[in-house]
């Protein structure tokens, strides 16, 4: 392999982070359909669990509980904080799909053009 | 200074005053915790009341002890940082603090009667709930001192303002607030991205121990890649947070669909907090964050502060929606903000700084007059505003006190800002800056002038019968918030000495 393949695929974390990130990111853009958007939306957050935890590990690296046969451990502390990040996630997402609901109760659709071509004078 | 404030020892006598910052974040989740558990909307709003005028108190407690003794740092649970979460007043987010507090607790009578009318019975007390829960946030946003924790809190309260914004009254309320949750996540996720990357380079969330380590770890000179790809993801993310324009794509109808409180309420607090955390990683996070490397971000942000001051102004001029006219003054007004920052001398930041302040009673001001025209007529349409300060005199003179702030008139809070931004783009000798700031003010001119000119000279065209002065607690909000606008165009210990104690602050920490 050559020098600059090897570190493509050492690095292969950040690429499969920097997909999602960007896949999210496009369908967010480019969807008018706004559960389509969401689902964007939480491809974009998720692929920052990924940015977080893969640094945290370390190979070979063992859960962070002190024992004599063991010295070297993973860092626990991104996982704790990528928990706080699902939770927060998880309320966007949730409270978004209620949005979309009621959005389709007021406006019979969830494409985002024919809501906007209902045109609402406020 | 330093000062450990917590649990050492487990049998420490809890002494109130060392407890102050835990509270000012406490009082209001047990506040909202105690409102989504009433059902009586009147019982909810009194438990808002009187939690929200709790907090301006541990405000000012914290801001005096920040000027007598320093920088308080305290543990939250007793955690020593930089591994627990520590919350650290100086003098930038003790100003901060005080000053979304007293806004909050001056708009608050003006909460009853406004939501009473424009959100559906059974929901109130949950609004009371959500404000409190809101407020909560943001409190929490200016409070501490850890980077992953702003997070938490910027999610708390976006969350509930997300909730808040739908629930007003027409069908596009619902749509602003989809797209509010679309782009506020978005600039969020950004700004964890770039927390994350400032994590794997230094190995703590404590902010100023990231400072420290950023210095240790040689980060600085010249700065790494990583730590730019860091500081471009936090300033995207915040400048979306704060509707730095053209990121401000959320901000008009967010304003102009919410329920009237909901707005003065937001106008006032939720973009401020955004800049204050802005200030914070361009000033102190990052050591001379503004001039980091080959990256012209000071030039950056001082022409999107001048492209939202004259943009969103000339936009604000062609709006027939009250609020949305005001929603995009808004966006212009940020741009005095971010200039103030940009600028980044004493007078220029001291400008930037309390426009904040100037900024948020001013536009509460304008947003409860509308509000309170609203309860009475039902419309915010410019052209239903004729002829009605024969019908509400009152609240028409509060609307053009709060215009002529606005416009940046001298004796008004609003001139104090510029005055300063005009000070501080002189010594920096751009002539040119105090040209934009002059036209900036007279398209001000142009979109007040046309409301107040309706109100005050024409005569009625639609049917104003039902238009009379607004109930009493609409006018007392109305009423201290104009006497705040004039009373800080001359007094200005409050803000601006507050303010300037807070650039010389941060300019000392070598800014540029």
């Amino acid at each position: 392999m050559s020098p600059a393949l090897e570190a493509l695929v050492a690095s292969y974390n950040h690429w499969i982070t920097i997909f999602l990130m960007v896949a999210g990111l496009y369908t967010v853009i480019a969807k008018d359909n706004m559960i389509k958007k969401l689902v964007g939306l939480s491809l974009f957050q998720t692929s920052v669990y990924l940015l977080y935890l893969s640094p945290g590990k370390i190979l070979g690296g063992t859960a962070p509980i002190i024992a004599p046969e063991f010295d070297v451990y993973s860092n626990p502390l991104p996982h704790v904080l990528i928990l706080t990040a699902i939770v927060v996630g998880i309320a966007t997402i949730a409270l978004g799909l209620a949005l979309v609901v009621r959005i389709h109760e007021a406006y019979g659709t969830i494409e985002e053009d024919q809501v906007f071509a209902a045109g609402d004078n406020e | 200074m330093l000062r450990a404030v917590g649990s050492d020892v487990a049998f420490t006598v809890l002494s109130l005053a060392d407890q102050l910052p835990g509270l000012q974040i406490v009082v209001p989740l047990v506040g909202a915790i105690v409102c989504a558990f009433l059902r009586r909307g009147t019982v909810a709003w009194v438990v808002a009341t009187i939690t929200t005028f709790a907090l301006p108190v541990i405000a000012f407690g914290l801001l005096r002890e920040v000027q007598a003794n320093g920088v308080v740092s305290y543990r939250m649970g007793g955690w020593a940082p930089p591994f627990g979460i520590e919350f650290r007043i100086d003098l930038l987010n003790a100003y901060v603090l005080l000053l979304i507090t007293s806004i909050s607790a001056v708009v608050i009578p003006f909460a009853k009667k406004s939501v009473a009318v424009e959100i559906d019975s059974d929901k109130h007390a949950w609004t009371y709930a959500l404000y409190l829960l809101c407020l909560a946030g943001l409190i929490g946003m200016a409070i501490t001192g850890d980077a992953f924790n702003i997070f938490v809190f910027m999610e708390v309260s976006s969350l509930a303002a997300y909730i808040l914004i739908a629930l007003g009254t027409h069908r596009l309320a619902l749509l602003s607030a989809y797209q509010y949750l679309v782009l506020g996540t978005i600039g969020a996720t950004f700004y964890v991205i770039g927390i994350g990357f400032l994590y794997s380079l230094t190995g703590t969330l404590n902010l100023a121990d990231m400072t420290s380590r950023m210095a240790e770890l040689n980060l600085l000179d010249p700065p790494s890649a990583s730590l730019l790809a860091a500081l471009a993801f936090i300033f995207v993310g915040l400048a979306l947070k704060l509707a730095l324009f053209p990121l401000h794509a959320w901000l008009p109808g967010a304003y102009a669909h919410a329920p009237s409180f909901i707005t003065v309420f937001l106008a006032a607090t939720a973009t401020k907090v955004a800049v204050y955390l802005l200030v914070r990683f361009l000033y102190t996070v990052f050591p001379a964050g503004l001039a980091l490397g080959d990256v012209p971000l000071r030039e950056i942000v001082l022409a999107l502060s001048v492209a939202a001051m004259i943009g969103a102004s000339l936009v604000a001029v062609f709006q027939d929606n009250l609020k949305r006219m005001l929603a995009y003054s808004s966006v212009a007004q940020v741009g005095y903000m971010t200039l103030g920052m940009a600028l980044a001398n004493e007078a220029g930041l001291a400008g930037g700084l309390v426009h904040l302040f100037n900024h948020a009673i001013t536009k509460s001001l304008l947003f409860v007059a509308v509000g309170a025209a609203l309860y009475r007529m039902h419309s915010c349409r410019i052209e239903d505003w004729s002829g009605l300060a024969r019908k509400m005199p009152f609240t028409m003179a509060a609307f053009a006190i709060g215009g002529l702030s606005m416009v940046g008139v001298p004796g008004t809070a609003g001139f104090i800002t510029k005055w300063n931004l005009a000070i501080g783009a002189l010594e920096l000798g751009h002539w040119w800056l105090v040209g934009l700031i002059m036209l900036s003010s007279f398209i001000a001119f142009f979109y007040i002038g046309r409301v107040v000119e309706l109100a005050w000279m024409r005569a009625p065209v639609s049917d104003l019968d039902d238009a009379r002065p607004p109930p009493l607690s609409m006018t007392i909000t109305m009423l201290a918030l104009a006497i705040g606008v004039l009373w800080f165009g001359f007094e200005t210990t409050f803000s601006l000495e507050l303010a300037r104690d807070a650039a010389r602050y941060l300019l000392a920490r070598g800014a540029l």
